[in-house]
């Protein structure tokens, strides 16, 4: 591929300066548009998630309210917790892997830009797909774990659990796609001097979570693929009458869900490890020691499946070893807290609201992390399990961890991303609202659950000792909903009416800042050659990473031919004025990505008895998903 | 190739003079492509891991018959053999090896394209160079591979086996289907490159686009490896 | 560094070596169904142990030449067995959890 683009071709260009107009988005292959519609998409799906988690804390504010029936109630629960899992904090992350990892690391964009788009795409129609259905009240209903057999025909016969099976397969290839992409991106783009050691924890935590998505999606799948087979075809992998084990789906499924924990902890966990370094000046402490520790995470991470499954009586040997697994990941999560705190330890701190975020994250994930040893326990467990007790674990470690490491990422990164600060005063009021109503949420949880209120139960009697505790965790809801309504208006107006803020607002360490923001669509003129976990604070304030390794000396002194000193870029150019050749637009990935999910959908038609119908748009589906797989591969990218 | 690969020449690199120019710059000098491939079948592993631990829980726990490898009367005094046909089976695996020789030569015959033969190469040394006879060939053992499993659904079918009988039926036509489409896919991507070939012919410089498709091909056959022993053999 | 990989690349074996190879996964193939079909080798103990341990020998001779993952660079090494590591970390536990590796019959 020359360097310089055919005249004729030229034109592509062209059209990408336009980027307004929903063709621009629609054909976008610019991982940072592509991450941006991500940002947008699952923080809608947030919005939806958090409604429900309304709607199911006003039906349970006092006992026995009538708010919603118990069918509405489950299929609420079910549509909470999928939604948060599958739609809002995996593809929120996903945000700043595509926003980010191409940036940190000194690249251009992604290693395959269009199977990028078709990511996306997939997230999208997979989310819609799973999440109408509430609208018309048939919603999943068997809980986001969707154990078999309870969500087999014999017991769910309804088209409600057809939306989860189908809508968790198609949301899974996207997820497996995009872990593809960045598996090589990381390994394949990072710019010249960037060894893996250097990398930015963001970057390497991302980096670990790839192949956690990459092993732990498999298992779901297949176990999907059964009950989907079970439900549509008549088969017997969860029919017990044929002789079928129980367990098989939740041992297939902890296979994946596991792993899945740290598929959305460790993000969150990557981007405070980019403001805690930031608002303290300091280079991260132990660096070594967090990477090392994350890959533990992620390794022993398929090795704790079992302890969700303790009161299934798996017998002694099984519960002790899945007990000491589960202690031992303790050890490496408890690094990563005691390495935050001693980079903040003789920092200069500066409180802004990421930071305030980030510190969150912190205090709340260890509140959740040693309610999670509790319970890594059997003995212990079996006293817990199933009762609001681990609600209130569970809600510390995604919403106290995940979340509050997420929006840490999205006030830090909203400048980069838009030019403009968020508005702090707003950001403070955010912060602390979520902050009380997150602890007033939750904290109760732990006490209702100690005695004895079960999860998914729709309501309860009185006299229980339940009352205060619901009703606590019920006000808490309502100002999580003021504190979200301010991040919201805070997000929308600040586009237009934020502070401007220049490339590098915060005074930052990594190659990110470097660059205009928002970044150009070339990323970088030229590519910097790096010599250090820092690059911009050696070049900024070199007293600040002097204690940590260097490749040589001086940061001028260039090795590699292809790149030039570490350098900030203040002006605009384009792609075409600097030859630098970009990806051509293209609606391929939306159209193929659009096939695929008709294919998928056509087994919806099975469930109302139009076989003929579903064998049309399955196959249709497929047809229209392999030629639109060849127009593009055969479609020259640039 | 992508969009990075100028990283390095970026705002100078253009109509740069070195013959490498078109050279995308990677930081490990690898393709995307392969690294790609690598971490999927990375992935494929943990597909088949689950597919394999499924059949082999469930192995023995079968109400009704027929078995893979015990006899079994029904109530109705009707006797069903062992369902298992090894005969046939061990054809179709030595075939699917075979297929992936094939596929490794195929690979060397396209990166030896422009080597120039030496004089007096014997009839093997010439064979090696035909990427077409390769491709076509691995092509073909793939569909007779097929053409071996689809005999064998439908004659389990007539034996009263289906997919819905039992147990043993579930998880062998799902972990063999699985792989069975695997194959397919396989068998579509090499006419594809066959058409390349045909259409322009596939040199040094489209050896990624052979290698990828190569390892693909080659995983399936390993995983064929696994489930000949896993399902056929052991009982 | 283009360069290096594109010699290694050719440092692949001939295509005899590729027919060697291929000869010994067919007698490999045909001991493992030879035993098949000998009831005194079926009863040994060693019987399941033993056909696991030759299509292990079968699975690595693939991969290691015909994916040339002998040759090849470490870093595809790396991708490949670690998952492969997990993979039958999970076969194991999982058949451990349903009880498979009784011994009682």
């Amino acid at each position: 591929m020359a360097t310089i683009a055919a005249p004729s071709l030229a034109s592509a260009e062209d059209a990408y300066a336009e980027n307004s107009g929903i063709w621009s988005w629609i054909t976008t292959t610019d991982h940072k548009r592509i991450g941006t519609l991500y940002l947008w998409t699952a923080l809608f799906f947030f919005l939806v998630g958090g409604l429900e988690a309304v709607l199911i804390r006003t039906q349970l504010a006092k006992p026995n309210m009538g708010f919603v029936s118990a069918e509405t109630y489950n299929q609420l629960f079910t549509m909470h917790g999928t939604t948060m899992v599958f739609l809002a904090i995996m593809p929120l992350s996903a945000a700043f892997f595509n926003y980010l990892i191409p940036l940190q690391i000194g690249a251009r964009d992604v290693a395959f830009p269009r199977l990028n788009a078709f990511s996306y795409w997939v997230f999208l129609f997979g989310g819609i797909f799973i999440t109408v259905p509430i609208l018309f009240q048939v919603a999943p209903n068997g809980g986001w774990f969707g154990y078999a057999p309870l969500t087999t025909n014999q017991f769910s016969a309804g088209p409600n659990i057809d939306f989860w099976v189908l809508g968790l397969q198609i949301l899974g290839i996207s997820s497996l796609a995009a872990a593809f992409n960045f598996i090589t991106t990381i390994i394949n783009l990072r710019a010249p001097g960037m060894t893996l050691m250097r990398m930015p924890m963001f970057t390497w935590m991302s980096f670990v979570v790839q192949f956690l998505l990459v092993l732990a999606f498999p298992p779901i799948t297949i176990a999907l693929f059964f009950l989907l087979m079970d439900r549509f075809f008549g088969t017997t992998f969860y029919e017990i009458a044929a002789g079928a084990d129980p367990l098989l789906w939740q041992h297939l499924f902890w296979v994946f869900g596991h792993p899945e924990v740290y598929i959305l902890i460790l993000p969150a966990f990557g981007l405070v490890s980019e403001v805690l370094p930031t608002f303290s000046k300091k280079p991260l402490f132990g660096y070594n020691v967090m990477v090392y520790s994350g890959i533990m995470i992620g390794t022993l991470g398929f090795g704790v499946w079992a302890h969700h499954m303790f009161a299934v009586g798996m017998g002694p040997v099984a519960d002790s070893i899945f007990s000491m697994m589960t202690m031992l990941i303790a050890i490496p999560t408890g690094v990563k807290i005691f390495n935050w705190i001693a980079t903040m330890w003789s920092g200069e701190i500066r409180f802004t609201v990421p930071m305030k975020f980030a510190i969150a994250l912190i205090a709340m994930f260890t509140i959740g992390g040693i309610s999670g040893v509790m319970h890594s326990s059997p003995p212990a467990d079996l006293q817990q399990t199933d009762t609001y007790f681990i609600v209130a674990h569970f809600h510390y470690v995604l919403f106290g961890g995940s979340i509050m490491g997420i929006f840490a990422g999205i006030y830090h990164y909203y400048p980069k991303m838009t030019g403009r600060f968020l508005n702090e005063s707003a950001g403070n009021w955010h912060f602390w609202l979520n902050f009380i109503g997150f602890n007033l949420t939750f904290f109760p949880m732990h006490f209702s659950g100690m005695l004895g209120m079960p999860r998914r139960i729709y309501t309860y009697d009185a006299g229980q000792g339940w009352d205060l505790f619901n009703m606590l965790s019920t006000v808490g809801t309502y100002i999580l909903v003021v504190s979200t309504s301010i991040f919201v208006v805070n997000f929308l107006r600040s586009r237009t009416r934020g502070l401007k803020a220049g490339n590098d607002p915060w005074g930052a360490g990594t190659l990110e800042w470097s660059i205009p923001s928002p970044p150009p669509d070339y990323n970088f003129a030229q590519i910097p050659e790096v010599t250090s976990r820092y690059p911009l604070w050696d070049l900024k304030d070199p007293a600040k990473t002097a204690g940590i390794a260097h490749s040589h000396a001086d940061s001028a002194t260039i090795t590699d031919a292809h790149a030039v000193p570490v350098h900030e870029e203040t002006e605009r150019h384009t792609a075409k004025s600097l030859g630098i050749p970009m990806p051509f637009p293209t609606s391929k990935p939306f159209f193929t990505a659009l096939a695929m999910v008709s294919m998928f959908s056509g087994l919806l038609f099975r469930r109302s008895g139009h076989d003929s119908i579903a064998l049309t748009v399955v196959v249709g589906g497929a047809l229209l998903f392999v030629s639109g797989l060849y127009s593009w591969l055969t479609s020259p990218l640039e | 190739m992508s969009s990075h690969a100028a990283a390095a020449h970026g705002a100078h690199g253009a109509g740069h003079d070195d013959g490498h120019a078109h050279h995308h710059y990677t930081t490990t000098g690898l393709e995307h492509r392969k690294i790609a491939i690598w971490a999927f079948i990375g992935s494929e592993c943990m597909l088949f891991a689950s597919l394999i631990s499924t059949y082999l829980i469930y192995k023995g726990r079968s109400i009704v018959g027929p078995f893979p490898h015990t006899e079994w009367v029904n109530e109705a005094g009707v006797v069903f053999k062992p369902i298992l046909n090894i005969p046939v089976t061990s054809a179709s695996t030595f075939v699917l090896l075979m297929s992936s020789l094939a596929m490794v030569l195929a690979l060397q015959a396209v990166q030896l394209k422009d080597t120039p033969l030496p004089d007096g190469a014997n009839w093997w040394t010439r064979a090696q160079r035909s990427s077409q006879g390769w491709l076509l060939m691995t092509a073909l053992l793939g569909m007779t591979f097929l053409g071996f499993q689809a005999f064998e659904f439908a004659s389990f079918v007539h034996e009263g086996l289906t997919i819905k009988t039992n147990l043993f039926g579930s998880t062998f036509y799902t972990l063999t289907g699985f792989h069975g489409a695997h194959v397919t896919a396989g068998v579509l991507w090499l006419f594809t490159l066959l058409f390349i070939d045909r259409k322009r012919g596939l040199g040094p410089k489209d050896e990624l686009i052979v290698d990828i498709a190569a390892l693909y091909w080659h995983f399936v056959d390993v995983v064929w490896i696994a489930i000949f022993t896993l399902v056929y053999l052991i009982q | 560094m283009s360069s290096d990989t594109k010699h290694a690349a050719h440092a692949h074996p001939d295509g005899w070596t590729y027919v060697k190879v291929g000869v010994i996964l067919t007698l490999i193939t045909v001991i493992e169904v030879w035993a098949y079909y000998v009831p005194a080798l079926v009863a040994h103990p060693f019987f399941n142990p033993g056909l696991i341990i030759l299509s292990a020998i079968k699975f690595a001779t693939v991969v290691l030449f015909y994916m040339h993952l002998k040759y090849d660079h470490r870093l595809f090494r790396v991708l490949f067995t670690g998952p492969l590591i997990i993979a039958g970390c999970t076969i194991t536990a999982l058949l451990f959890l349903f009880h498979h590796f009784k011994t009682v019959s």
